[in-house]
């Protein structure tokens, strides 16, 4: 199993005529995604890539039956085309725009939760990578190649951070269930503890790694969560140790301007609910590692 | 994105919070004729930097002469004011605001700040104006309101009429309060603001509600559809590499370490750093050069981290995904033989097209230091930067 998820999900592409729509959606046709369609409003009734092109989401999902929805959109229209998939009843969407403005994206979570909690749209991002289960299917634009199956989650606010423990983890055998980009903004669509439910869940995974940043309470409220509620073993980290306060790190979230949104203090409260920290970000695969060894013995008498 | 105090009260004034008449100035001679051209008997010259902290470090005279309104001026302009926020090397006074100063009753604190966690406006007061947000908090954490916008509807007027009460107003300075809060809230809300902080906001003897200092910063991502706003930017403000940086989309903070950095990915940005320190290192800088970094951005990349004299290596960190590894190769080799780079170069490349990447570095015939891994370029680059320390000692 895989979170999110796998080759039986239909996909459709906003902003699929675009050129990174283009590049990207063949990207995931080749990683095994099940891409059904695309919208671009005008292009409706046209095909591109050998897929039918809508204008609109609704039309897209009477047509396809489609439940998940990348938007490659530029900031201005990004909170707009989300809020049109979540009409039109897309489970998960996935955004991948920089930029979108803080207060387009308040008005999407508040527009998001009108919706009665079981046809809720999940949003992951945006800002993000996206979602890849490997072999099986991805949503996003991450590099699938340095992605091998397995039994480990990841979530990562950072997209080439997450590639990084991708990798090391490949290169000691250790595969991934799902991969999540949650995004660098300063308000996300989803948190660490909206998918660590989903990784807690997923017969499949074992383990999960959340790698966090400067900026925000998320890390904490997710540490907190683990706590109370997570049976699988949980590698943490936080990114930042050198970036001086009140600075944007590159990430628009990635800004220390209060208390408790530093990494030191974050990765102190990590600490405190019982995750195990990698010791710096070039111990992520070892760390993980170490902690699947750990977690052995229980799994086999259980 | 910050502006200066003057803009936003300019900014403010057209939403209908009152400030007391001025204007900005830039040379001693504009000063002291703001000042006749004001009227009044006192003027506040007010130095104009991104920056908290101005009164005590000297950036704020109260001034009873047209004389003391140039002496004031020339003072201040044209020299780096340092105070608690700007750090050691303070902020350049290239503008200074003349206002009339009448006495005032009583100060007050008026906040506005996108809360992320909440993920609401979140409006701040408190009785206590004319002191830091954070020390109000440790003083008398009872004597501050705070209110969230649901962001359907907006700012409503009962809520900022519960805040006028609050503060402890009458009821014709209400009236004039609520009016303050519900116009500043349509400001922060109509400019993509992040951040608005009236403090003070006085109350004059003859009720009258008034905006005395203001800081405003806004949204980066939301410039685009603010052309007014981004019109204010002032780039003397901002390092000098960092504005150049901004120029060319490139993400750059320069900062105290020897260990010049150029990754792709804000994440693993930070993370280079960090990995650095982990060695025993210090950075000297963050920088991402983004998704599709191409060979004249990594080119440009160069040459802004090597234009820091403490830089005595660099390290660059490509994990590419969007980006191709071969074309980041090709900026590295360009930026080599255009820019005469005296220090250690360690390079380290994953992701796509890596066997290529590898290959013209190889074939480059630069001398480049070559790491597979995060954590044994970061050790490369420490030990390249010790071999320089020796070097410079012998010599």
């Amino acid at each position: 199993m895989s979170i999110l998820i796998d080759e039986k999900t239909p996909i459709i592409v906003q902003g699929i005529t675009g050129e990174k729509g283009t590049f990207h959606a063949k990207e995931m046709i080749e990683c095994g995604s099940k891409v059904v369609g695309g919208v671009t409003p005008g292009k409706g009734g046209t095909t591109h890539l050998g897929l039918p092109v809508f204008n609109t989401v609704k039309d897209a999902v009477r047509a396809t039956g489609a439940e998940a929805s990348i938007t490659f959109v530029a900031p201005a229209f990004a909170a707009d085309a989300i809020m049109e998939a979540a009409d039109a009843g897309i489970r998960l969407v996935c955004s991948i725009t920089d930029g979108i403005p803080a207060q387009d994206m308040m008005r999407v979570k508040r527009y998001l939760m009108r919706y009665p909690k079981e046809r809720r749209t999940m949003l992951v991002g945006p800002n993000c990578a996206g979602i890849i289960s490997p072999g099986k299917s991805m949503l996003g634009i991450m590099p699938s190649n340095i992605y091998m199956r397995g039994n480990v989650g990841i979530i990562s606010r950072s997209g080439t951070l997450g590639y990084e423990a991708a990798s090391q983890m490949k290169a000691l055998g250790i595969g991934i269930t799902t991969s999540v980009g949650i995004g660098g903004d300063p308000i996300n669509g989803s948190s660490f503890a909206d998918h660590l439910v989903l990784f807690e869940q997923d017969p499949e995974t074992v383990a999960v790694l959340m790698i966090g940043e400067i900026g925000g309470a998320q890390e904490a409220e997710a540490a907190e969560w683990i706590q109370k509620n997570m049976t699988k073993p949980v590698v943490g980290f936080v990114a930042g140790l050198t970036a001086p306060k009140g600075r944007r790190m590159g990430h628009a979230g990635a800004i220390i301007s209060a208390v408790g949104d530093s990494a030191a203090e974050k990765t102190e409260i990590m600490r405190s609910f019982g995750l195990t920290v990698a010791p710096s970000p070039g111990e992520f695969g070892t760390t993980m590692a170490s902690v699947l060894e750990a977690a052995k013995p229980q799994r086999m008498s259980a | 994105m910050d502006i200066h105090e003057y803009q936003a009260k300019e900014l403010l004034h057209k939403f209908g919070v009152a400030i007391q008449p001025g204007f900005m100035a830039s040379s001693a001679d504009q000063a002291v004729y703001v000042a006749t051209q004001l009227g009044g008997w006192h003027w506040a010259v007010k130095a104009q930097i991104h920056a908290g902290g101005r009164g005590k470090a000297g950036g704020v005279k109260l001034c009873k002469t047209y004389n003391e309104v140039r002496r004031a001026a020339e003072e201040m302009l044209n020299k780096r004011l340092v105070t608690v926020q700007t750090g050691p090397e303070g902020k350049p006074v290239q503008r200074i605001y003349v206002e009339v100063a009448d006495p005032f009753e009583t100060e007050l604190y008026l906040g506005f700040v996108l809360d992320r966690k909440a993920e609401r406006v979140r409006v701040i007061a408190s009785k206590h104006g004319g002191m830091e947000i954070e020390e109000i908090v440790a003083s008398d954490p009872n004597a501050i309101t705070q209110i969230l916008v649901e962001p359907a509807v907006g700012l409503q007027a009962f809520q900022a009429r519960e805040i006028a009460f609050e503060l402890g107003l009458n009821i014709k300075q209400v009236a004039r309060a609520v009016a303050t809060i519900l116009g500043a809230y349509r400001a922060f809300r109509d400019c993509d603001a992040t951040m608005l902080e009236i403090n003070p906001l006085v109350v004059t003897k003859d009720d009258r509600v008034i905006a005395l200092d203001a800081k405003m910063s806004f949204d980066d991502n939301a410039l685009f559809r603010r052309p007014l706003v981004s019109a204010m930017f002032d780039p003397a403000q901002s390092d000098p590499r960092e504005a150049q940086a901004a120029e060319h989309n490139l993400n750059y903070i320069g900062l105290e370490g020897e260990i010049g950095c150029i990754v792709n990915g804000a994440g693993l940005a930070m993370a280079t750093m960090d990995m650095i320190k982990h060695a025993g290192g210090q950075p000297a800088n963050f920088l991402d050069v983004g998704g599709g970094a191409s060979p004249e951005r990594v080119a440009t990349a160069f040459r802004l981290v090597l234009s820091d004299p403490n830089v005595k290596s660099v390290l660059v960190n490509i994990f590419a995904g969007i980006n191709r590894c071969d074309w980041v190769a090709e900026g590295v080799v360009k930026a080599c033989k255009e820019t005469n780079i005296n220090v250690p170069l360690i390079v380290r490349l994953a992701g796509t097209n890596v066997e290529a990447g590898r290959k013209i570095i190889a074939e480059s015939g630069i001398a480049i230091i070559s790491a597979d891994t995060l954590t044994e370029a970061a050790e490369k680059a420490v030990a390249a930067c010790g071999n320089v320390h020796k070097l410079t000692t012998t010599h």
